[in-house]
C-alpha cells in the first residue's frame, strides 16, 4: 500500500536506478580493454615477469574474483566507505567532498546564465514571431546547439589571454573561502561556456511555449482588459509558458554535469567531471565507480526536485 | 523586457573583460620561482615504479641516482663520485659521494644503495627496472662510501641503466607507501606541498651536492589540456611547459614564446611480428622496406617535424638512416621481392594503431597504408583505444604494429630487450637470431667506446638488412619558456634535470 505512494515509489524507483547504474559502471570500467597495471606501465607492462605481474596485480586488489571484487565494494559503499584512490592514497569520499561543490556551483552559475540568456532571447523572438528579430534569436541558438563547448572554450580561453593577458584558470584553483573574487572568476569563463550551449535548447522550448501560451484564451482576454504589454509578458504570458522551461532545465541539469567532463578539462577546474576522467584515465576502479554513482545520485535528486517543482507550479499535475 | 537581456549579455562580457585589467593578482611580480605547465599529474610518486612521463618530471627533482647523464648523454658521476670496473668486467667498485642527506636529514651511505638495488631486484617489488640489473648477481657494502656490484659477466650498458629514476636511491627502511606520502631523496629540491591533480609545489634542497637550485620555488601545476597551458604562458602565469604536439608548439610559437626543439630517443615503428606467415618471409620484409618513404610518413603526419630514423637514435650511437636495403622509396623493387615472397598477386595484412596515446599515430598509419597500397600491399588497421591497443602490444596479439617505442642512451639497454633470444620483450619485438644475439654479448662485454660503437653499428645493418621493423623517424619535443627564464637545457631523453640549473629573470 504504501509503496504506491507516489512520493516513495519515486524512492524506490531512485534506489534501482542507482543499483543499475553501479552494477554498469563496474561492469563497463572492466569491460575497457588494459587493467591499472598497464594503464599505469604503458607499455612498459611487456617486460613484467609474471611474478612482477601478480605482485602488481595483489597491490591493486586485482587477484580476486570479480563478484567478489563487485560485493565488497557495494558493501563499503553501503556503509559511507566509497574507498580510495591508488595513486595519492586520499579517500574518495574526501576527493568527492572537495570536487562536488564545484561542480555543483559551476551548474548553477551556467544554470543562471543559460536560463537568463535563453528566455531573454525566447521572449525577444517570440514577441515578434517570424520577423528579423525573430531570425537573429533562431540563429544565435542554432549556434548555441552546433557550437561544440570545447572549441567555445578554448577560443575564449585563448582570445582572453592573448589580447587581454587575462586567464585566471591558470593560476591555481582558487576555493571560494580563500578569495571569492578570484574564485567566481576562474568559474565564470567555463560557466558561460556551459551556460550558452545550455541557452539554445532553453530558448528554443521558452519560445514555442510563449507562442503557444500568446495565442490562448486567457492571454487574449488579459490583453481586451486592457493589460500593458510588460505586465502582460511578465504576470500572465511567462507563468503559462514555465512548465516547458523547468522541464527542460531539469533534464538540461545532466547535460551540466556531462559537459562539465570538457569545460573541467579546458579550464582546469577540479570538480567531479575532471575527477571521473582522471580516474579512466588512469584506470582508477574505485574512483570512477564511486563518483558515478554520486553524479547518478545528483541526477536523480534534481530530477526528483523538478517533479516536485512542476507539482508545485502546475495545479493540473498536482490534481492528477 | 528588451532591455533586460542586452544587460545580462553586456554585464557577462565586462565582467569577464574588466577583471583582466585590474582584478586578477599578477601572477608573478614578486616570486622568481618557475611555474610548470603540466598536462596531468603523477600517477605515482613510487620512483620504481613511474614510467609516465610527467611522473618522471617530478620524481628526477626529488631523487638522485648513482650516475646521471649529461646534456649529450654521456654517463656522469651522480651520488656515485667515482667508479672502476676490473678487468674482466665482472666487478663495479662505486666510491659513493660525502655528506649527502635525504630529504628527511638523515645520511645516504652505502646500506641505503645496497638495500635499493636489492629491492629494485627483487621480483615482488614489481620495479619497471629490474630487467636493467639483470646481470647483477650481487651488491655488497664493505664500507659506508663503497658498493660492489659483482656481474654475472661484463655489462657496458649498465652504467648508463643507472642514471634513470627508476633506479632512485632510497633510504633503506623507506616503504611504498611512506613514499607516495612523504618523498624523501636526495635530489636537488624537496616536496613542500601537494593538492592531488592541481600542483606539486617544491622548494630547493639547500644541502644538494651539487649546490642548491637557483629557483626558490619549483611548481609542477596541472593544467589538463596543451592549448590551456599555450594561454597560461601567454598570460604569464606559467614559465615552463613540454609540448609533444608540433601544432601546439607552432601556436606557442605563433605568440611570442620561446620554442626549443629537441630530437628525440623515442622512435616511430612499423613493427612486423616476424614469427608469423607471411612476415617470416624477408621478402614480404623488405617489400615493406621497400614500399614505403620514411620522409613522406614524417611530412603528412608530423608537419615535417622530426627526422628520418635507423634503428640507434641516441646521438653518440646513431645507426645511418640511409643504410638499408631500400634506402629511398622503390616501388617496383617492392613489387619484385613481393613476387619473390610468391605474393605476385598481392597481400594482406593488418596494423594494430593506438589512438590518443600519442597524436600522430593515426596519421602515420593511415599514410603508410596508402603507400603500401601502391605496392600490392592492403593493410588493414585496427584502430584501438590506448587501454586495448597496450593489452594486444603485450601480448604480441597483432601481424604490424605502428609504435611510438621509449629510447635509450645505450644501446644495448634500448634493444637488447628486444632483438635477444631472452630479452624480456622479445616477444613483442618478434624477431632474434643467433647473430644478433651474439652482437648483444659482444656489445655488452666490450668497454671501450670505439669499438662499442663499431659492434652496434652492426646490429644496426643486422636489424635492416633483415627488416626485423620499418624504423620511421624520431620526432621532436617542444620545450616553450617565458622570456625571463634561463639556464634550461633540454635533453634528447626528455629529462628535465637542467631545472635545477634554471633561473628566472636573472637572479
Amino acid at each position: 500500500m504504501i509503496a504506491r505512494h507516489p512520493l516513495v515509489r519515486r524512492v524506490l524507483e531512485a534506489l534501482a536506478t542507482l543499483i543499475g547504474v553501479a552494477v554498469l559502471v563496474f561492469v563497463m570500467l572492466r569491460a575497457i580493454p588494459g587493467d591499472q597495471v598497464t594503464a599505469s606501465l604503458g607499455t612498459e607492462a611487456a617486460a613484467l615477469t609474471p611474478a612482477q605481474r601478480a605482485a602488481l596485480e595483489a597491490y591493486y586488489g586485482l587477484d580476486q574474483a570479480l563478484p567478489v571484487q563487485f560485493l565488497s565494494w557495494l558493501g563499503a559503499v553501503a556503509t559511507g566507505n566509497l574507498g580510495a584512490s591508488q595513486r595519492s592514497g586520499e579517500p574518495v569520499l574526501a576527493m568527492t567532498a572537495s570536487a562536488l561543490p564545484i561542480t555543483l556551483e559551476l551548474a548553477v552559475l551556467s544554470l543562471v546564465i543559460g536560463l537568463t540568456l535563453g528566455v531573454a532571447a525566447a521572449m525577444l523572438s517570440a514577441s515578434r514571431p517570424n520577423s528579423a528579430r525573430d531570425a537573429v534569436g533562431q540563429a544565435v541558438g542554432l549556434a548555441g546547439l552546433s557550437v561544440p563547448a570545447f572549441l567555445l572554450g578554448s577560443a575564449l580561453l585563448a582570445l582572453s589571454a592573448r589580447f587581454l593577458g587575462y586567464n585566471p584558470n591558470a593560476e591555481q584553483f582558487t576555493p571560494i573561502t580563500t578569495d571569492p573574487w578570484l574564485h567566481l572568476q576562474q568559474l565564470l569563463m567555463p560557466a558561460l561556456v556551459l551556460g550558452f550551449g545550455l541557452a539554445a535548447p532553453i530558448m528554443r522550448t521558452a519560445r514555442s511555449a510563449l507562442l503557444e501560451v500568446h495565442s490562448q484564451d486567457y492571454v487574449r482576454t488579459a490583453r481586451g482588459k486592457g493589460v500593458g504589454p510588460r505586465r502582460l509578458v511578465l504576470r500572465h504570458v511567462l507563468p503559462g509558458a514555465l512548465v516547458p522551461i523547468v522541464t527542460m532545465t531539469g533534464l538540461q541539469f545532466g547535460y551540466l554535469l556531462g559537459g562539465a567532463v570538457v569545460v573541467e578539462q579546458i579550464f582546469s577546474v577540479p570538480g567531479i567531471g575532471r575527477q571521473v576522467l582522471l580516474g579512466i584515465q588512469q584506470k582508477e576502479y574505485a574512483v570512477v565507480q564511486s563518483t558515478v554513482l554520486v553524479i547518478a545520485l545528483t541526477f536523480v535528486l534534481v530530477n526528483l526536485a523538478t517533479d516536485l517543482l512542476y507539482r508545485l507550479i502546475d495545479p493540473r499535475v498536482r490534481a492528477s | 523586457m528588451r532591455r533586460t537581456g542586452a544587460v545580462v549579455v553586456a554585464a557577462a562580457v565586462l565582467l569577464t573583460a574588466c577583471s583582466g585589467g585590474g582584478g586578477a593578482p599578477a601572477g608573478g611580480t614578486a616570486q622568481r620561482g618557475l611555474v610548470v605547465g603540466s598536462t596531468s599529474d603523477p600517477d605515482t610518486l613510487f620512483p620504481w615504479k613511474a614510467t609516465q612521463f610527467q611522473a618522471v618530471h617530478v620524481l628526477e627533482q626529488l631523487y638522485g641516482t648513482l650516475t646521471e647523464l649529461d646534456a649529450n648523454l654521456e654517463v656522469v658521476p651522480g651520488l656515485a663520485e667515482s667508479w672502476q670496473v676490473s678487468g674482466d668486467g665482472r666487478t663495479i667498485t662505486m666510491t659513493l659521494r660525502e655528506n649527502v642527506a635525504f630529504a628527511d636529514g638523515s645520511a645516504f651511505d652505502s646500506a641505503d644503495a645496497k638495500a635499493s638495488l636489492d629491492r629494485i631486484r627483487e621480483e615482488a617489488t614489481g620495479a619497471v627496472a629490474a630487467a636493467s640489473l639483470a646481470s647483477v648477481t650481487a651488491v655488497d657494502a664493505p664500507d659506508p662510501r663503497t658498493v660492489v656490484l659483482t656481474l654475472s659477466g661484463p655489462d657496458a650498458g649498465i652504467l648508463a641503466a643507472l642514471a634513470s629514476v627508476n633506479l632512485a636511491m632510497l633510504p633503506s627502511d623507506a616503504t611504498e607507501q611512506g613514499l607516495q606520502a612523504t618523498p624523501n631523496g636526495t635530489g636537488p629540491f624537496t616536496l613542500t606541498q601537494r593538492t592531488p591533480n592541481q600542483s606539486i609545489v617544491l622548494a630547493p634542497n639547500q644541502r644538494f651536492w651539487d649546490g642548491p637550485p637557483r629557483l626558490p620555488s619549483l611548481e609542477f601545476r596541472v593544467i589538463p589540456d596543451e592549448t590551456s597551458i599555450v594561454s597560461a604562458m601567454q598570460s604569464g602565469n606559467v614559465g615552463f611547459a613540454v609540448f609533444d604536439d608540433p601544432l601546439v608548439a607552432q601556436s606557442a610559437e605563433g605568440s611570442g614564446l620561446s620554442v626549443t626543439d629537441t630530437p628525440q630517443l623515442s622512435y616511430h615503428v612499423l613493427q612486423l611480428n616476424t614469427r608469423q606467415a607471411p612476415l617470416d618471409s624477408l621478402d614480404v620484409r623488405l617489400a615493406l622496406q621497400c614500399a614505403i618513404d620514411r620522409q613522406q610518413v614524417l611530412d603528412t603526419a608530423a608537419l615535417g617535424e622530426g627526422e628520418v630514423t635507423g634503428p640507434i637514435t641516441s646521438p653518440a650511437y646513431r645507426s645511418d638512416p640511409a643504410a638499408r636495403p631500400c634506402p629511398q622509396r622503390d616501388v617496383e623493387a617492392a613489387k619484385r621481392h613481393l613476387a619473390a615472397a610468391g605474393h605476385a598477386g598481392g597481400l594482406t595484412l593488418s596494423a594494430i594503431v593506438s589512438q590518443g596515446e600519442y597524436a600522430t599515430s593515426v596519421n602515420e598509419a593511415t599514410n603508410i597504408q596508402a603507400q603500401l597500397a601502391e605496392a600490392g600491399i592492403t593493410l588493414n588497421l585496427d584502430v584501438l583505444e590506448s587501454g586495448a591497443y597496450v593489452d594486444r602490444w603485450v601480448a604480441a596479439d597483432f601481424q604490424t604494429a605502428v609504435a611510438l617505442n621509449g629510447g635509450r642512451p645505450d644501446p644495448d639497454g634500448m634493444y637488447g630487450r628486444y632483438f635477444t633470444s631472452t630479452g624480456n620483450l622479445n616477444k613483442v619485438a618478434g624477431y632474434s637470431s643467433p647473430q644478433l644475439d651474439a652482437l648483444f654479448a659482444q656489445g655488452k662485454a666490450t668497454a671501450d667506446p670505439e669499438a662499442r660503437k663499431a659492434i652496434y653499428q652492426q646490429v644496426s645493418a643486422e636489424l635492416e638488412n633483415n627488416a626485423a621493423w620499418i624504423w620511421l623517424f624520431t620526432s621532436f619535443t617542444y620545450t616553450a619558456t617565458g622570456a625571463d627564464v634561463t639556464g634550461f637545457r633540454p635533453m634528447a631523453n626528455g629529462s628535465l634535470k637542467y631545472l635545477r640549473e634554471t633561473s628566472v629573470g636573472g637572479s
